[in-house]
Parts: structure tokens; C-alpha cells; sequence
């Protein structure tokens, strides 16, 4: 499968994710935001921005758990929560929060 | 939720194959579901924790950094071989994340409690 | 000869058995690399068999395994186009799986 954004041809797999992290940029992350009909805020931009660097660091997307308390531990506990973030990411800020950063899907997300 | 304990035992080196890549992943999985999550690392699977992984060269993720989220995931029991790391030349000190050195004989002790038990 | 040996000299006698082989060439790839860590068992069968045998270990396999500060002295590192430069330059090549 493939998506396309100003022209250009973009790699995913049968679920929507991006096949090459090295693939993804803004451009690509707003369009995948509109796929999930997500209207992208600040707010998401920081969760999206912490988990491409969560990313570089561990070579994994974190679980929601785990994600939860990272989140807390970094930007503070009222965003440290599991509604905060389902919030901003409906369908699960793991599953859909990864997709949009360009991330393959989390270890252990069903 | 049941929690059960799991041993997951580690005795290949990294990159050569790909059960250590898989075994972390069961040991991801395992610890999102919250079970009582520990780690054994034997014989050439010292290797996997060796620290300075440069995996550029080979075009395989370095999984190496992936150790050091292990305790984002609550997974703290993570007990290592002596004799694998002194056949090997290796101390704690070479290990990309801080461990339990123990006796193949403790290490044995500690297989017993488990309830599963997961060899890679 | 090449012999090009892919697996841990502490997990397969591939090594042991190249070198009761007598002399020849031999290129350490993949989990093979191991072999040529100082501080290890393997340090010092590695050092005898110098004498008879040219050893030639893979660089990326090395940097990979994090190993890149403690090689062996006497082993001759080469990449991928160096890999491809032993295989042509010997009339036979083995790899003992």
C-alpha cells in the first residue's frame, strides 16, 4: 500500500503505517492526521514530537502504559494521563498517535 | 488479570539471528500486559547487553538501546551468567544497562520460581 | 584456501575445526567476529593459530557487536569490498556452517 502527498509516493503497510520511519515529515504527519480525521493542535504535536524522540532513543514506540507515565515524567501529570491522551488520539494514543508520527505500531498493541 | 511470573532466557548472541530481537519483543509484550516480567541472559546471549552496538555498517536496528527502556516497562530483574561474561571477557561494566551478576547455580534457583518459562 | 566462518567460537567448533585443518586463510563474519575479542577463551586459540593461518574478521560485523575497541592485534580487518577481494583472490572458499 501506498499513500501520496504533494506528489510524492509514501510506503505503508496493510494497516496504514509508514513502511520507512525515514519517510515521515510534517507534511506526512498532517496528512496521516487527516486520514484519522484528527485535527492537529499543539497539543498533538507534542505527543507526536515526543514519541518520534522516544523513538530515536529506545528504537521502540512505547506501549500505552508506558507511554502514560513517560508522558507524566516529561511534560507533567495532567498529561500524564490515560484520558488526557484519548483525548487528543480517540482511537488510542499509542495505535494512533505512532501512525501519525510515522512510527511502526506499538509492541503488543492489538 | 492473572499475573504469572515469566523467565525469559536469553543465550544467542544479537544480529547473527533473530531470537534476541524476539525475545525482547515477547518481554515488551509480556510487561504491557503488566505480568511479573524478569530476564536471564547466558552463555553468547551476554552479548546481546555488551555496550557500544554501531549497527550502521550491518543495516539492523541497534536493539541495544531498546535494554534501557526495560524499566519504562517495569522490568528491573534482569540477571546475568558470571561465568558467560568471564569466558567471554566481559564484567558488568560492559553492559549497556545495570544488571544482576549471578551464579549459574543462582540463575538455576531463579528458574524454579518461575511459572513460565521462555528460552531463546 | 578461504575458510569463512559465520558463528561464535563460544556457541559451534567451526573455529576449532578450521584450524585442525592445518593453514589457509580464514575470514570471521556474522557471530564469527566474537573470536577475535581480547579478554576472551577464544583470545588465545586465535593467537596460536596466527602463526599459520592469515585471519581477516568483517569491520561492520565488528562495530555491530560493539566490540570494535578490543580486537585482537595481528587480525586484519576488512569490509564488505574486502570480503568480495578474499573470495576472488583464493582459488577455493568454504564457509563452515
Amino acid at each position: 500500500m501506498a499513500l501520496e502527498v504533494n506528489g510524492k509516493t509514501y510506503e505503508t503497510d496493510e494497516e496504514g503505517y509508514l513502511v520507512s520511519l525515514g519517510d515521515w515529515n510534517e507534511e506526512v504527519g498532517k496528512f496521516l492526521a487527516q486520514q484519522e480525521s484528527i485535527n492537529l493542535t499543539d497539543a498533538h504535536w507534542e505527543v507526536i514530537n515526543f514519541l518520534r524522540d522516544y523513538y530515536t532513543e529506545f528504537q521502540i514506540a512505547p506501549a500505552v502504559r508506558v507511554l502514560t507515565k513517560a508522558i507524566g515524567k516529561k511534560l507533567g501529570a495532567d498529561k500524564g494521563n490515560s484520558q488526557y491522551l484519548y483525548e487528543l488520539f480517540p482511537y488510542g494514543p499509542a495505535k494512533q498517535a505512532c501512525k501519525i508520527a510515522g512510527l511502526p505500531k506499538p509492541t503488543g498493541c492489538v | 488479570m492473572t499475573t504469572k511470573q515469566f523467565m525469559i532466557v536469553n543465550r544467542k548472541a544479537p544480529y547473527g539471528t533473530i531470537y534476541g530481537w524476539e525475545a525482547l519483543e515477547v518481554v515488551l509484550i509480556a510487561a504491557a500486559f503488566e505480568q511479573d516480567v524478569s530476564m536471564a541472559f547466558l552463555d553468547d546471549g551476554v552479548y546481546q547487553i555488551k555496550k557500544g552496538h554501531q549497527t550502521k555498517g550491518i543495516e539492523i536496528k541497534a536493539f541495544e538501546k531498546t535494554f534501557r527502556a526495560l524499566e519504562d516497562y517495569d522490568v528491573t530483574k534482569i540477571y546475568v551468567d558470571q561465568e558467560s561474561l568471564t569466558e567471554r571477557g566481559l564484567t558488568a561494566d560492559d553492559l549497556t544497562i545495570p544488571v544482576e551478576v549471578l551464579s549459574r547455580a543462582e540463575i538455576g534457583k531463579r528458574m524454579e520460581e518461575q511459572d513460565i518459562v521462555l528460552a531463546f | 584456501m578461504l575458510h569463512i566462518i559465520n558463528k561464535s567460537p563460544y556457541d559451534r567448533p567451526a573455529l576449532d575445526s578450521v584450524l585442525k585443518t592445518g593453514t589457509g586463510t580464514i575470514l570471521l563474519i556474522e557471530d564469527g567476529v566474537y573470536a577475535v575479542a581480547k579478554g576472551g577463551a577464544a583470545e588465545s586459540k586465535v593467537k596460536a593459530a596466527l602463526g599459520k593461518f592469515k585471519i581477516y574478521a568483517l569491520t561492520p560485523d565488528i562495530e555491530a557487536r560493539g566490540i570494535a575497541d578490543r580486537v585482537t592485534d595481528g587480525v586484519i580487518q576488512v569490509d564488505y569490498a574486502g570480503f568480495v577481494d578474499l573470495v576472488a583472490e583464493n582459488k577455493t572458499n568454504q564457509s563452515w556452517l
